[in-house]
C-alpha cells in the first residue's frame, strides 16, 4: 500500500516511493554534475591560452564526457526527479509501478556509467554527437541506448501517473501548470527518444560491423531530431520550474493560465522540425527544405519563449503589487526576494536564457548568419547561455526548494547558497560572451590548439581573441566555483543537514 | 498557481498588457520569419544549394586529374594548383589535410567542389569566417568569386580525431 506523509510547509501529501525516486534521481544528478562540471573546468583551463592545461588526447576525451555528464546525465536525471515531483507529489497521488520506475533509474545509471567507462578507456573519442563514420566501441552506443530507454520509460510513466491520479481521485479538473509544463516535456521526450532509437540502433549495428555503412547526412538529420528537441524538453522543464519557484517562493500565480499553457503547446508543435537549423550549411538537403523548417517553425517556438519571458516576471510583479508594493513602476523589483537562492537562480536563469542563449540562438539559426558562425566557438557560447545559464541554474535553484520538502533537510551554509546563483550566473555569462566573441573571429569549437603548433600551414588569429579566450578561462573558473558551492551545499545538506520534521 | 489546479474558468480573455506584448512578439517573429527567405532571394551571400552524391574513389580521381593538369608548385609536400575558372575545381578533405592548395584569380568565378574521403570535416575559410560542412559521400558545390587577393587558410572545424587541430590548409588569391 502507498504510504503518505504530509509536508508541513507546503501541505502536500508525499508518498514514500515517489519521495525516494526523487531523492535518488536528484542526488545522482548532482553527483554527475560534479563530474561533468569538473570536465567543464578542465575544458575552460585548456582553452585558456596561457594555461592550455590538458594534452590533446585527454582534451578530446574529457570534452566527450563533459557533454555526456553535464548535458545529458545531470539534466535528464534532474528532470526525472521533476517528473515524479509534478506527476505524483503535487497531485497528492502515488507513484504507479514503482518497480518499473526503479528499473528505469537503474537502466539510466548503468548506461551512464558504461558510457563514462568506455570513453575513459579511450574507446570512444567521438564527442557527444558521435557523427558517423567516426566510430566508437559498440559498448558506447549500448550505453547511450540503455540511458535513453530508461529515460523513455520515465517519460511514459509520467502519463501513467497522471492518469492514475485522476482515476484514484487524487485530483480532478485541470492539471496544475507545473504538471502541464512537464506534460509538454514528456510528449516531446517520447517523440525525441523515438528519433534516438531510429538512429542509435542502426549506428550500434554499424559499429559492430553488421551494417556495412551509414550515410553521414541521414545520421545528422535524425541525430538532430534527437539532439535539438531534447533541448526543448529542458526548456519546458526549466519554464515549469520558473513558474513553480515563483509560486513556492512568493505565492505568485500565473497571470493568465490560458496564455502560459498555449505557449507550452507551441513548444510541442513547433520545435521538432525546427531542429534542421543544425544542418543549414550541410550538403544533401535543399535550401528551401532548410528554410521552411528553420524559419517557419523555429520562430513559432521562439514566440512561445517570448510569451513565458513576459508571463513569469509579470507574475512576480502582480503578486507584489497585490501585496501593496505599488510605488512607481519598479518598487516591486526591489521587493522581490533577491536573497533567496531559489528565486535569484530563477531570475538570473530568465535573463541569461533569454538574452545570452535565446537571442543568439535565433540569430545563429538564420541561414546567412549560420554560414559565419557554424561550428565556431560562438555555438557553444549560445548553448552555455541556454543549458547552463538557463536550465542548470534554474534546476540548482529548485534544489534549494527540494532539500526541505523532499529530502527533509535544512540547508547547510546558507550564506554560500545565497551567493551561489550570482557566482555561477556571472561566471557562465562571462564564459558565454567570451566564447561568442571569439567565435565571431572564426575560432573553432572542439579544438585543442588554435595556435596550430605543428601544423603544416599554421594560421594566426587576430591577437584580440586572446582577451576573449581568457574570458572563457576566467568565466569557466568562476562558474566552476559557483558549481562547487552548489554541490557542497546540496550534497552537504543531503548528508549532514539538520533534519526537518 | 503552478502547483495547484487553476480556478474553474481559467480560459480567460487577455488583459491589455498581455495583448500588447503578444502582438509585439508575434510581429517580431513574423519579421524574422519572412526575412530569412527574403534575404535568401534578395541577398547575394547564401550557403550553397548545389549538391551531388559522390564516392570517395570517384572524388579522389577527380582531384588527382585536376592536380595533374594544373599543378604549378608544391608547399610542404602539398601541390599548389592554379585551375582554369571554366572547369570544376576540387578540394578534398581527409584526416588531416586539405588537398590541394588552390590558387585562384581575383574577380574570376569558380565552382569549388567540396567532399571528404573519410569522415566528416568542417570547412572554415579564414579570416573570412565562412563555414560549411564537408561530408563523405556528398559533393557540395560552392560558387565563389574572390574579391581580395591574399593568403587564406582553411581550418577544419568539425572534430575529426586526434589530429583535428593540425588540419589546416591554404588558399591563395592572386
Amino acid at each position: 500500500m502507498a504510504e503518505f506523509r504530509t509536508c508541513p510547509e507546503t501541505g502536500l501529501k508525499i508518498e514514500r516511493n515517489a519521495e525516494n525516486l526523487i531523492k535518488w534521481n536528484v542526488g545522482i544528478a548532482v553527483a554527475l554534475l560534479a563530474v561533468g562540471g569538473l570536465f567543464g573546468l578542465l575544458m575552460a583551463l585548456t582553452r585558456w591560452p596561457s594555461v592550455h592545461l590538458l594534452p590533446a588526447d585527454f582534451y578530446y576525451r574529457f570534452l566527450t564526457l563533459h557533454g555526456i555528464d553535464a548535458l545529458l546525465a545531470w539534466v535528464l536525471f534532474f528532470e526525472m526527479g521533476l517528473i515524479y515531483f509534478t506527476s505524483v507529489v503535487i497531485l497528492n497521488s502515488r507513484a504507479v509501478c514503482p518497480r518499473i520506475s526503479w528499473l528505469a533509474f537503474g537502466l539510466m545509471l548503468v548506461g551512464g556509467v558504461l558510457i563514462n567507462i568506455v570513453v575513459l578507456l579511450g574507446k570512444a573519442d567521438v564527442m557527444f554527437t558521435s557523427y558517423v563514420p567516426l566510430r566508437a566501441d559498440p559498448l558506447y552506443y549500448i550505453g547511450v541506448i540503455l540511458f535513453a530507454v530508461g529515460a523513455l520509460i520515465v517519460f511514459i510513466l509520467f502519463f501513467a501517473n497522471i492518469i492514475n491520479a485522476r482515476r484514484e481521485g487524487a485530483y480532478d479538473g485541470t492539471l496544475p501548470l507545473g504538471t502541464f509544463g512537464l506534460l509538454a516535456a514528456s510528449i516531446i521526450g517520447v517523440v525525441t527518444l523515438l528519433h534516438g532509437a531510429v538512429i542509435m540502433i542502426p549506428t550500434l549495428l554499424w559499429s559492430m560491423g553488421i551494417l556495412p555503412s551509414l550515410d553521414a547526412s541521414v545520421y545528422r538529420l535524425i541525430f538532430w531530431g534527437l539532439g535539438h528537441p531534447s533541448q526543448q524538453i529542458n526548456v519546458c522543464a526549466m519554464v515549469a520550474v520558473w513558474y513553480m519557484t515563483a509560486y513556492l517562493v512568493m505565492g505568485a500565480k500565473p497571470v493568465n493560465e490560458k496564455v502560459s499553457r498555449t505557449a507550452f503547446v507551441l513548444y510541442i508543435l513547433f520545435i521538432n522540425v525546427a531542429s534542421e537549423h543544425h544542418l543549414l550549411v550541410d550538403p544533401a538537403l535543399s535550401t528551401w527544405h532548410k528554410i521552411v523548417n528553420t524559419s517557419y517553425v523555429m520562430h513559432l517556438a521562439v514566440f512561445a519563449s517570448m510569451i513565458h519571458a513576459f508571463c513569469v516576471p509579470a507574475s512576480f510583479e502582480s503578486t507584489l503589487r497585490e501585496k501593496g508594493y505599488t510605488a512607481g513602476a519598479f518598487e516591486w523589483l526591489k521587493k522581490v526576494p533577491w536573497g533567496n537562492p531559489a528565486f535569484s537562480a530563477v531570475a538570473l536563469s530568465i535573463v541569461i536564457f533569454g538574452f545570452l542563449g535565446g537571442i543568439t540562438g535565433v540569430v545563429f539559426g538564420t541561414e546567412q548568419f549560420n554560414m559565419i558562425r557554424h561550428n565556431t566557438f560562438a555555438i557553444p557560447g549560445h548553448f552555455h547561455g541556454t543549458v547552463v545559464g538557463g536550465t542548470t541554474l534554474a534546476f540548482m535553484g529548485f534544489t534549494y526548494l527540494m532539500l526541505p520538502t523532499i529530502f527533509r533537510r535544512k540547508l547547510i551554509l546558507e550564506g554560500w547558497a545565497k551567493a551561489q546563483p550570482y557566482v555561477f550566473g556571472i561566471g557562465v555569462s562571462i564564459l558565454s560572451i567570451g566564447m561568442m566573441a571569439a567565435g565571431s573571429f572564426g575560432v573553432p569549437r572542439r579544438h585543442w590548439d588554435i595556435t596550430f603548433a605543428g601544423a603544416s600551414f599554421p594560421y594566426a588569429f587576430d591577437p584580440s581573441i586572446d582577451v576573449f579566450m581568457t574570458m572563457v578561462g576566467l568565466g569557466g573558473v568562476l562558474a566552476a566555483a559557483g558549481g562547487v558551492m552548489y554541490i557542497v551545499v546540496a550534497l552537504g545538506s543531503i548528508f549532514k543537514g539538520e533534519k526537518v520534521a | 498557481m503552478a502547483l495547484e489546479k487553476p480556478e474553474k474558468d481559467w480560459w480567460k480573455p487577455l488583459t491589455k498588457d498581455e495583448r500588447i506584448w503578444i502582438a509585439v512578439a508575434l510581429v517580431w517573429m513574423l519579421i524574422s520569419f519572412f526575412y530569412m527567405p527574403y534575404a535568401h532571394i534578395a541577398g547575394s551571400q547564401n550557403p550553397p544549394d548545389e549538391t551531388y552524391r559522390v564516392s570517395p574513389e570517384q572524388f579522389s580521381s577527380l582531384v588527382d586529374a585536376m592536380v595533374e593538369k594544373y599543378q604549378v608548385g608544391e608547399e610542404q609536400g602539398v601541390p599548389v594548383v592554379h585551375p582554369d575558372p571554366s572547369e570544376p575545381v576540387y578540394l578534398k578533405s581527409s584526416m588531416w589535410e586539405w588537398y590541394p592548395i588552390l590558387e585562384l584569380e581575383k574577380g574570376k568565378t569558380y565552382r569549388i567542389h567540396l567532399s571528404s574521403v573519410d569522415i566528416q570535416h568542417g570547412f572554415s575559410l579564414l579570416p573570412l569566417n565562412l563555414n560549411l560542412m564537408v561530408l563523405p559521400g556528398y559533393d557540395y558545390v560552392m560558387e565563389i568569386t574572390p574579391m581580395e587577393s591574399g593568403e587564406y587558410h582553411i581550418v577544419c572545424n568539425e572534430y575529426c580525431g586526434l589530429g583535428h587541430h593540425l588540419m589546416v590548409g591554404k588558399l591563395y588569391v592572386r
